[in-house]
């Protein structure tokens, strides 16, 4: 039986040390206060000096609350019995479901060998053509979706776990507002994809520390069924909420802050985290999509450049669309060559058009005249824009490619299009 | 000194630092090993002493600190940290603390299993060894007894740099193959003890090997078959430089390009706090690419020290010295080595992390105030130096900074501008616009000579700025506002930077450009800068510079002296007459020069 103690000698913040033996550096302890029982974590050792971390917050606690260690680190249950529940950052159920003990696995282990790692291949269709087409999401990526505050990016993430080809999708939301927790259950359940859906939620009342294990929860579980050969999405939402938990918890830390109040090891957080996505050989995947609002729509914010340094291009959602020019997937060229072969020439020529289309319209807002070539321009970016830019289109990569022909051949002579002859001939509708 | 080595147990566990209080002596930069009993069973931690109060010492440890408790034993080595030299070493994959990752993963699989350490040199491969020295010889560190092949090196077995007195050497074994842990040769020191030698010996990583003769200057170039970096910003054996740059602006695929063509005998990759999907990419492709030079592949003339984003902190902060260590030992053989560090901000980042958890009063955005000396003195360890048997060899680092924002006033920027002898700035306006390589031509300097005529060079260079300024007032008073003199200069400027400064990286031919390639090709060019060009209208200039920039592409992607390459010259030569009024006295003096 292990030892419980009674005395708390000091509570700052979320933090409690107790005086006790044996313990060991990041392993957990029960709290039971007059509010009912807490998880805590141990955070330092100095002597016989204990420092924890209470999940639910240090609000509430007692000096004589009982400490009871529990010998192991923090543990998620993995099993089939995840799939369609939803639980807090804890791990503990918040859909009045049963909890789950069986097969607990230890969370934040260590990272993958490098040199066990395989270069990506797979490409993982959304039915979003501004992704599929323009920025092909690739299993084992880790894309950010960055994003202001306001944009529809829990709108676009529930849509890719509904319609992602892959086995199981874990979604992490940390600091959600009810409502969107609300939204993400309503339209995943609406959507049939509840039943290959494990969501671990922080709402926005839920004590900070909480926030801070969502990630690693989350991807905890998601490394287990990779391991046995499952393809998983995990879609995390808002990791600029999980940056500013790890601030306030290292402010009262009385850590020294480096940039904007954030901790000095804020990138090496961040890239354990996003670095958990991988492909392993023989076994299954693991493809990390998260969302990063940007204060202020800031690209050189401490979070959103941090993030951009560790993940592997990023998605901008900018008006609702997933701007073609910013948004960038450095993975798309391993595997967009194998899907058709008009698919790069296509992709790179749309673009380009779509680029011109912008500058006309500059030029418009400035009151130039506009040319034949620029109408068609006008027209070009119209319907490119309502037909395959709209989040709500749904269509596969082959029927998306078809459909950008269409457009093309709806607005230009193919010879205006800047394309090789033999895609033209090949591709270009006949009327 | 006693025997027994220092023994001391936990008292605090604070993120990766323990509290340690010992007993006996133990030294600054002393390895320890913290022995935890876990619920898996016990495994040992590696750690380093990095302050010492009283009886107590602070030490980071290499690994991850879950499941050490107050009381758990700490064993001293009385070693500081160090890296194993020998044959072997070439074509490995190491982690920080040169732990072998490839055998890493047979032992252990997907996961880096914290305390587990193999030995980085193969133990049981033989090795050809032949001696070059005979009984009763005098030796001191450094010297060469012997050589064994390897790969495409021969690989001098030396006297091990950590023995400062004068040796006679008491035995040595004929030629024949032999593993690294036998003994080859026994020597003799000034008070008649005996130490027996074997292919291996340890030297610590913090410390610059220094067993040459003298340093030399660095005039030398190393060419990176980069037009822009060989002509215009070059480097030069045994000097420095650091390629700075926001996210996306291309500094890893730079220094992936460069580690392919760069001109040297070795280049040793370490990749620093990066992602983990980048080196794979190296990882899986080098064993496949052949080296031009040696017909080899090219994993056979590369090391990579590889202690990714996710790996543990303190490790990071060790692996860059693990690498240039292994880098000065192989200059030691008279070889000519790259070492590509990617990224020196994730280690200052490192060393921040460390001296917060000391808390050690924090300078500018919380980085630790010796950060530029300890960055000074890693570039330092760079160097060409003449060894004591008359050869030379060198060391060149260069280093990516990821600044925060992209913005270069931050503290890691700043303090390796200060000591790196050329700086490839990259920018993300030339990245997105999908200029190959991204280094601002503008802000981008060396200290080191050009392999070109330094006086051709910098007319090129002093006109793409006046090309540029044109370029900036044109945006504010149109194309009508501006003269044709200017006009016509912004174009050369333009046309520079299109045909010479960029290269196409899919190309076969322009992707990597040797030097006598570079000097051809910039006599054209410099012609064509140097031309006064008898082109009345601003359409009928514009027109011109196209076609000339579209048959200069053309003439990039021709192999070197074939028909093509002659054919599409002529006709560019032609096209150049076709409109030359005469050619600016400067430069016909300088074409004059270079014939």
């Amino acid at each position: 039986m292990r030892k419980v103690y009674s005395k708390i000698e000091s509570i700052a913040g979320n933090v409690i040390t107790v005086s006790a033996e044996g313990i060991k550096y990041d392993e957990l302890a029960e709290v039971t206060s007059a509010h009912g029982k807490s998880l805590a974590q141990v955070i330092k050792l100095s002597d016989d000096k204990v420092s924890l971390q209470v999940f639910s917050g240090g609000r509430g606690v007692s000096t004589n609350d009982e400490v009871r260690f529990l010998g192991h680190s923090m543990q998620i249950s993995v099993s089939d019995n995840l799939l369609g529940r939803i639980f807090n950052g804890s791990g503990e159920p918040r859909d009045n479901g049963p909890s789950l003990y069986e097969n607990m696995t230890e969370i934040g282990g260590p990272s993958v060998n490098p040199a066990k790692r395989i270069i990506p291949r797979n490409m993982v269709r959304t039915g979003i053509p501004m992704i599929d087409v323009f920025n092909s999401l690739v299993e084992s990526q880790k894309l950010p979706i960055f994003s202001s505050s306001g944009e529809p990016y829990n709108e676009l993430l529930a849509r890719i776990a509904m319609q992602a080809e892959v086995d199981m999708i874990i979604l992490g939301g940390m600091g959600l507002k009810y409502d969107d927790y609300l939204f993400f259950k309503d339209a995943l359940e609406e959507g049939g994809a509840l039943s290959r859906t494990v969501f671990f939620v922080h709402t926005a009342s839920d004590p900070i520390v909480e926030c801070l294990l969502v990630p690693d929860v989350s991807l905890a579980v998601a490394e287990q069924f990779a391991l046995k050969g499952k393809k998983i999405l995990v879609l995390l939402t808002d990791m600029t909420n999980f940056a500013d938990a790890l601030k306030e918890i290292a402010i009262t830390m009385e850590q020294v802050p480096s940039n904007r109040g954030y901790p000095g090891d804020l990138y090496s957080q961040l890239a354990a985290r996003y670095e958990k996505a991988v492909d392993f050989e023989g076994a299954g995947s693991i493809t990390l999509l998260a969302v990063t609002t940007m204060p202020g729509d800031d690209v050189t914010h401490p979070v959103p450049d941090n993030t951009g340094y560790i993940t592997e291009g990023q998605f901008y959602l900018k008006g609702g669309r997933i701007e073609p020019f910013g948004s960038l997937s450095r993975l798309k060229q391993m595997v967009n060559k194998d899907t058709r072969e008009d698919h790069r020439s296509l992709m790179d020529g749309m673009i380009k058009l779509y680029a011109a289309y912008k500058e006309t319209v500059e030029k418009k807002s400035m009151g130039f005249r506009m040319s034949d070539w620029d109408t068609k321009l006008l027209k070009y970016g119209a319907i490119f824009e309502r037909e395959l830019m709209d989040l709500t289109v749904n269509i596969s990569l082959e029927k998306a490619l078809d459909k950008g022909w269409e457009i093309l051949a709806e607005c230009f002579k193919s010879e205006e299009t800047g394309m090789r002859s033999e895609l033209l001939n090949k591709f270009w509708p006949n009327k | 000194m006693a025997d027994i080595k220092s023994m001391g147990k936990v008292v605090g566990v604070n993120g990766n630092m323990v509290t340690v209080e010992f007993e006996g002596e133990v030294l600054q930069n002393e390895v320890g090993y913290v022995q935890v009993v876990a619920a898996e069973g016990k495994s040992s931690l590696k750690a380093e002493v990095i302050r010492i109060k009283g009886n107590r010492a602070d030490l980071q440890v290499f690994e991850m600190t879950r499941g050490i408790s107050i009381g758990d034993k700490v064993e001293f080595t009385e070693n500081l940290l160090a890296v194993t030299l020998g044959p072997g070493l070439l074509g490995q994959i190491y982690d920080g603390l040169q732990n072998p990752l490839p055998q890493l993963a047979e032992k252990e699989g997907f996961f880096l299993k914290k305390g587990v350490y193999l030995n980085p040199l193969p133990d049981d491969k033989k090795w050809e060894f032949t001696p070059s020295v005979k009984i009763g010889d005098t030796v001191v560190r450094g010297d060469s007894i012997g050589v064994v092949p390897e790969g495409i090196f021969q690989h001098q077995i030396m006297i091990p740099f950590g023995m400062y007195d004068t040796y006679k050497v008491k035995s040595i074994v004929g030629q024949g193959s032999y593993t690294i842990n036998e003994k080859v040769a026994e020597v003799e020191d000034s008070k008649g003890k005996v130490i027996p030698l074997t292919m291996k010996f340890q030297w610590p990583v913090k410390r610059a090997v220094d067993a040459y003769a003298e340093r030399l200057k660095p005039v030398e170039p190393m060419i990176t078959k980069l037009r822009l970096i060989d002509t215009f910003f070059p480097v030069a054996k045994g000097g420095t430089y650091c390629v700075p740059g926001p996210f996306g602006a291309g500094k890893t695929v730079l220094q992936q390009i460069t580690s392919r063509n760069a001109e040297v005998d070795l280049v040793i990759i370490a990749a620093c706090g990066e992602r983990a999907g980048e080196v794979v990419e190296t990882l899986k492709e080098f064993p496949e690419l052949i080296d031009p030079r040696t017909g080899r592949t090219l994993m056979e003339r590369t090391i990579i020290i590889c202690n990714t984003s996710s790996m543990p902190v303190a490790a990071r902060e060790a692996s860059v010295y693990t690498a240039v260590t292994l880098a000065e030992y192989y200059r030691q053989m008279g070889l000519d080595i790259l070492l590509l560090a990617d990224s020196t901000s994730r280690w200052a980042q490192a060393m921040r992390e460390m001296s917060g958890r000391l808390e050690e009063i924090p300078g500018e955005e919380a980085f630790p105030a010796y950060l530029e000396s300890v960055i000074a003195s890693f570039y330092e360890r760079a160097g060409i130096v003449k060894l004591k048997n008359g050869k030379t060899g060198s060391v060149t680092i260069g280093g990516t900074v990821s600044p925060a924002g992209g913005n270069f006033e931050e503290p890691v920027t700043q303090a390796t501008l200060k000591v790196v002898g050329s700086f490839h700035g990259l920018s993300r306006e030339r990245s997105d616009a999908r200029k190959y390589p991204a280094i601002d031509p503008l802000s981008s300097w060396s200290k080191y000579k050009t392999s070109l005529d330094s006086k051709a060079v910098e007319y090129a260079r002093k006109l793409l700025f006046r090309g540029s300024d044109v370029a900036q007032m044109m945006k504010v008073v149109g194309e009508e506002g501006t003269n044709i003199e200017d006009y016509i200069l912004y174009l050369k400027g333009d046309f520079l930077d299109s045909v010479y400064m960029q290269q196409n990286s899919f190309d076969p031919v322009d992707n990597s450009v040797i030097l006598e390639r570079q000097k051809h090709i910039f006599k054209i060019i410099l012609e064509i800068l140097g031309t006064i060009f008898n082109l009345p209208t601003k359409e009928e200039a514009r027109q011109y510079f196209n076609q000339l920039r579209q048959l200069f592409l053309d003439f990039n992607g021709t192999s070197w002296q074939s028909e093509g390459f002659k054919a599409k010259e002529k006709e560019l030569l032609q096209l150049i007459s076709s409109k030359q009024k005469s050619v600016e006295e400067t430069v016909s003096a300088m074409l004059e020069n270079t014939k």
